[in-house]
């Protein structure tokens, strides 16, 4: 892996990794000493340079995130981390908080001071909490050392860190709805512009606030280190740096990889030890579960994994959960279960996805009974069509459109499990108006 | 009851937020400790009455979160990942196996109380599938034979 630069995953092997003393014998807090001298605007210049992507699924870039922060204005700032990680596929951030919780706690205190927020909260989905006790141990450290609590490093910043544990709800790592499970609400998320303000203006207790991926966050201490333009070298045009990876399905090493951005997929499979036993695969899930597969034939096998060479193949790099799958899956079996994981999901706040996922889920079910009819094959896209973009949130997009990148390279295995007596003339009508489905 | 400690681990919560009520979900939390791995209707009573909160609204919370077991489970409560990358490594096999070998359904808790077995979303292991969890500690790459192991352990407990 020489040509993979380990700027993210430098140190995690470093026995003791996570205690505070071990960290710091490896560049530990070197990058918040630094940054604690620099003004605000400068740090947010060393991340505009670095061309730092958000790690959370979106791919916004960071610097433009954190320059939006008002500049005078007298309601308190807050950082929020978003430790929810609940896209099927994604399990780098765990790795983050279990082995390197120290990296993530002095990006937060970076990050802080560069937004002029003394309180950061990390949120935690609930099931982790073998991470929760590995990141509360590390603040506890930091608030010994002196890097935490009042006056740190006496430049008279104060900030506290409180880690928060969520209590099972993947929707609550979309950032509205984390901010009001934050608030002690149920987790749904709440109004955008334009008919509220960007949470940058007004996000928790109506204040300012940064929301960002654990891995993002993590992400600024070896910018800080190493400079923006440094860590800009790698990548591609618009993709810059690497990014953390989780690979998983029939591959013979499974693991979490830090590649550089643009690396092309079949490598990444080389890296990952290849198929599981040498057999054939079949398809490949980009970045999470939301994202659409990709056939894996070398056309797809020979695609750059970036931003942009993912959008331009209809679909996502997302939170860099890639899953490969070999010949022994059914794509309709597999999309069947992500279908009940959307409906299960879903918060009911909105009409298209709240019973759309329900759709989507029982026509699977009929379908993978037997009892399909050919016309579900279209309905399953028509129900997709009318929850896309009509949602009140990403998740409603995020269960259409694996449906749809099914249907578009594997239509025929859904075909195949339709009785023959309904493989028929039939045609479908496309329905005016979601709501007028049975 | 909260205990004295509870209450005190409370109070030092309440402090870390501008307003009371995002100490919600910890509350939640310690009360389902306290009350033995799960929130019965009194739990969520005291949580509302300690935070100032309408009943209603701690229910409405309380409900809308997995986590928060709304009936009693077993001692140990074995959640299996069944999302896809562990489903395409076994996870089916391996619920039924454990099912099997605890003589339940998935969904079901044990005569003597002491295992419930769930399917769970994706518990953040893909690299590791398939993976289980049992209170707050995970196991990776589950064989049956791992399960058998750590059922049996669990079982001389
Ligand atoms: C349904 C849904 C689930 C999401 N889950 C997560 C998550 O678990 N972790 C995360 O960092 N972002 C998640 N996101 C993306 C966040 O909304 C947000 O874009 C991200 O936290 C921003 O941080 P970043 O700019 O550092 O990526 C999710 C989005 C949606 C719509
Ligand atoms: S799309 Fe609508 S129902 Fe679905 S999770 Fe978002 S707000 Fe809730």
């Amino acid at each position: 892996m020489s040509e993979q630069p380990q700027i993210l995953f430098k140190y995690r092997t470093v026995p003791g990794y996570d205690n505070i003393d071990v960290y710091q014998k490896n560049e530990g807090y070197t990058a918040l000493r630094k940054a604690i001298k620099m003004v605000p605007d400068d740090i947010i210049n060393e991340l505009k340079l670095s061309g730092l992507r958000g790690r959370g699924g979106a791919g916004f870039p960071t610097h433009i995130k954190w320059n939006g922060i008002p500049k005078n204005w007298d309601r308190p700032h807050y950082l929020v981390i978003n430790a929810d990680e609940g896209e099927p596929g994604t399990a780098k951030d765990r790795e983050i908080m279990n082995l390197m919780p120290h990296m993530l706690v002095e990006g937060c205190i970076i990050a802080s001071w560069a937004i002029r927020a003394n309180n950061c909260y990390i949120y935690v989905r609930g099931e982790y909490m073998e991470p929760i006790a590995s990141v509360r141990k590390a603040v506890e450290q930091a608030y010994a050392a002196g890097f935490l609590g009042k006056n740190i490093l006496g430049t008279g910043f104060d900030l506290d860190i409180t880690v928060h544990q969520g209590a099972g709800s993947y929707e609550c790592g979309e950032e509205s709805a984390l901010m009001s499970s934050l608030m002690g609400e149920r987790g749904m998320p709440r109004h955008k512009p334009p008919s509220a303000p960007l949470p940058v203006i007004s996000g928790v207790w109506n204040s300012p606030t940064i929301i960002n991926n654990v891995e993002t966050i993590a992400t600024v201490v070896p910018i800080i280190n190493i400079g923006g333009a440094e860590y800009s070298k790698w990548g591609t045009e618009r993709s810059k740096g690497t990014k953390l990876f989780t690979i998983s399905g029939h591959v013979n090493k499974p693991a979490n990889y830090e590649i550089v951005l643009g690396t092309p997929i079949r490598k990444m499979l080389e890296i990952a030890g290849g198929p599981l036993n040498g057999k054939p695969l079949k398809f490949l899930i980009p970045g999470g579960s939301s994202t659409p597969l990709l056939p894996a034939t070398d056309q797809y096998l020979n695609l750059a994994m970036d931003y942009e060479t993912m959008g331009a193949n209809g679909t996502m790099l997302g939170s860099g959960g890639l899953m490969f799958f070999n010949e022994d899956v059914s794509v309709p079996k597999l999309m069947t279960r992500l279908m009940h994981f959307y409906a299960h999901e879903s918060c009911g706040k909105c009409t298209p996805c709240r019973e759309g996922t329900n759709w989507l889920t029982k026509i699977h079910d009929r379908i993978m009974a037997g009892g399909g009819r050919y016309e579900d094959l279209d309905l399953l896209l028509d129900i997709c069509n009318n929850i896309g973009g009509r949602s009140f949130c990403a998740l409603g997009d995020a269960a259409a459109m694996p449906i749809q990148g099914a249907m578009r390279f594997f239509r025929n295995e859904y075909e195949a499990l339709i009785p023959k007596e309904s493989l028929s003339k039939r045609v479908f009508t496309p329905l005016p108006i979601a709501g007028a489905v049975r | 009851m909260f205990s004295e400690e509870a209450k005190t681990q409370l109070d030092n919560l309440i402090k870390k937020y501008p307003k009371k009520k995002a100490a919600l979900l910890p509350a939640l939390w310690i009360a389902q400790e306290q009350y033995g791995g799960y929130v019965p209707p009194e739990a969520l009573r005291e949580v509302a009455e300690y935070l100032d909160l309408p009943p209603a609204e701690v229910e409405g919370v309380a409900t809308f979160y997995t986590m928060y077991n709304k009936t009693p489970v077993g001692k140990y409560h074995i959640e299996v990942c069944h999302n896809i990358a562990c489903m395409v490594v076994g996870a089916d096999d391996l619920i039924e196996h454990i099912g099997d070998k605890l003589g339940i359904e998935k969904g079901d808790t044990t005569a003597d109380r002491k295992f419930t077995l769930s399917g769970a979303e994706c518990l953040g292991a893909c690299a590791n599938a398939p993976c289980l969890m049992i209170g707050p500690k995970y196991y990776e790459n589950v064989t049956p034979e791992l399960a058998d192991k750590i059922v049996d352990e669990l079982s001389r407990k």
